[in-house]
């Protein structure tokens, strides 16, 4: 060991004998909190306050119909650091985008010479709990519709302005500021829109439905394994509460459609086009899973 | 120049050893699972356990450390917990068995076993296009991981 020979070395080598040592208990003390987190299975019994004063439902019985009892949010399966992170909006990395989402929201552009601002006003009281309840029906298309297309619904149709490509420009900022508008609220879907049942049925198909060369459905990894480790990662159940979410392995904000195509993507299949019906219908499911979970945009997760 | 004609001899030699090769080898289709198991190595030949080892842990590959964890690999982090630990699967299964849950483990366990299955075009739906009629491991990267598993005794 370089620890003992230094030890006979004299002085010069004594900072040197100092340094290794530390390094050594930094190398034990970093595999043992590997090992920790490896031990430690199942979702935390944390509870999540965001700002000290927002206190948040992680943790709910499902509804009626959902195949498990207790509805978990994905904040329960992350590391202590990572959970930490998203109980201060100043240290959430997710609130810059939210804020450039704010500046969006005042600026105006397209022919007609408007923001959202110049008819939504005051995004705190024009949008607060919008995002908890969406998708919702679209009478217009006949189909569901999210906060994503919604906003290009109205640059369209209000603003004379282009449509937001998926992930791209204002995207994902703007979704996640008015989401986050509803921060706290619960996701409570109106089925009874529409057709929205015929959609929520259509999104159950597709979430048992397996797929790729892996040969596996959503709910074989988030409705029977969640809570377990599959390799370094933490099995959630796969809840859409946090959406658009920051994921510190992208360091940016990931929408709910790009997540489920990395999902579909990961089990070695086509995946569907981000806003093709297909993936409508899973974001009408997938969400109901979550109905009863404060709204946590921007969540943070690994 | 050189090189051209060196690296065109390698990939002569290379393909004349997998003609030969794919003689003996057993298409997906025609693997004959009974009683739970694989009797014939899939390639004709044992398996080489080192090998099998990597393929065992390289996330390209097998992946197996996704899903379970083994003693005999504690240099890699992060062994998964969503399989059952493999440290003496080699005492608990014949090798004929490791082959058959290899090949395709819904044949063995059931349908809805999480685990995929390494030498079937029994697959998901849309499948990525360039795997279509591919499977996950050749023949022998699965005999290998076979060698492999049966050196974890205890």
């Amino acid at each position: 060991m370089p620890v003992a020979r230094g030890g006979s070395a004299g002085n010069l080598s004594g900072g040197k004998t100092l340094k290794t040592l530390f390094s050594v208990s930094m190398a034990a003390i970093m595999s043992g909190g590997m090992w920790a987190s490896v031990v430690l299975a199942g979702p935390s019994d944390d509870k999540l306050v965001i700002d000290e004063q927002i206190e948040m439902t992680t943790r709910t019985a499902a509804p009626e119909g959902h195949p498990l009892d207790e509805v978990i949010s994905g904040w329960h399966y992350r590391t202590p650091e990572t959970r930490a992170l998203e109980t201060d909006t100043f240290q959430n990395p997710g609130m810059l985008a939210v804020e450039e989402g704010a500046q969006i929201w005042e600026t105006v552009e397209g022919t007609e010479g408007k923001s959202c601002a110049t008819c939504h006003g005051d995004a705190s009281e024009s949008m607060a709990g919008v995002g908890a309840n969406y998708p919702k029906w679209d009478e217009d298309s006949g189909k569901p519709i999210n906060i994503e297309l919604q906003i290009n619904k109205c640059r369209v149709e209000n603003m004379g302005a282009e449509p937001y490509k998926f992930d791209k420009d204002g995207q994902k900022p703007l979704t996640a500021f008015i989401k986050h508008q509803s921060l706290g609220q619960p996701v409570a879907l109106d089925l009874s829109q529409g057709d929205m049942q015929t959609w929520w049925d259509k999104g159950k198909d597709l979430y048992y439905r397996r797929t790729g060369q892996l040969n596996l459905s959503c709910a074989t990894c988030h409705e029977d394994y969640n809570g377990y480790r599959i390799r370094a990662d933490h099995l959630s159940q796969g809840n859409a509460n946090g959406f658009p979410t920051y994921r510190l392995k992208q360091g940016a904000l990931v929408s709910i459609h790009n997540r489920f195509r990395g999902c579909i993507r990961d089990t070695r299949a086509e995946y569907p086009a981000a806003f093709s019906d297909d993936l409508m219908a899973l974001e009408v499911y997938v969400t109901w899973r979550g109905s009863g979970l404060s709204v946590e945009t921007p969540a943070v997760r690994q | 120049m050189k090189f051209t004609i060196k690296s065109g001899l390698a990939s002569a030699l290379v393909l004349l050893a997998s003609t030969a090769f794919a003689a003996s080898v057993v298409a997906p289709g025609d693997v004959a699972i009974e009683d739970g198991a694989v009797s014939k190595s899939l390639t004709g030949a044992p398996g080489d356990a080192a090998e099998g080892r990597k393929t065992f842990a390289d996330r390209k590959l097998g992946n197996c450390l996704a899903c379970h964890a083994v003693t005999d690999q504690s240099e890699q982090l992060f062994h998964g917990e969503v399989g059952p630990p493999l440290d003496g699967v080699g005492d608990r299964w014949s090798e004929a068995e490791l082959r058959a849950i290899l090949v395709n483990s819904k044949a063995i366990f059931s349908e809805d076993t999480i685990m995929p299955g390494f030498y079937t075009l029994d697959v998901g739906v849309d499948v990525r296009e360039d795997l279509v009629g591919k499977t996950i491991l050749t023949a022998e990267q699965v005999e290998d991981v076979v060698a492999y598993l049966i050196t974890l005794k205890e």
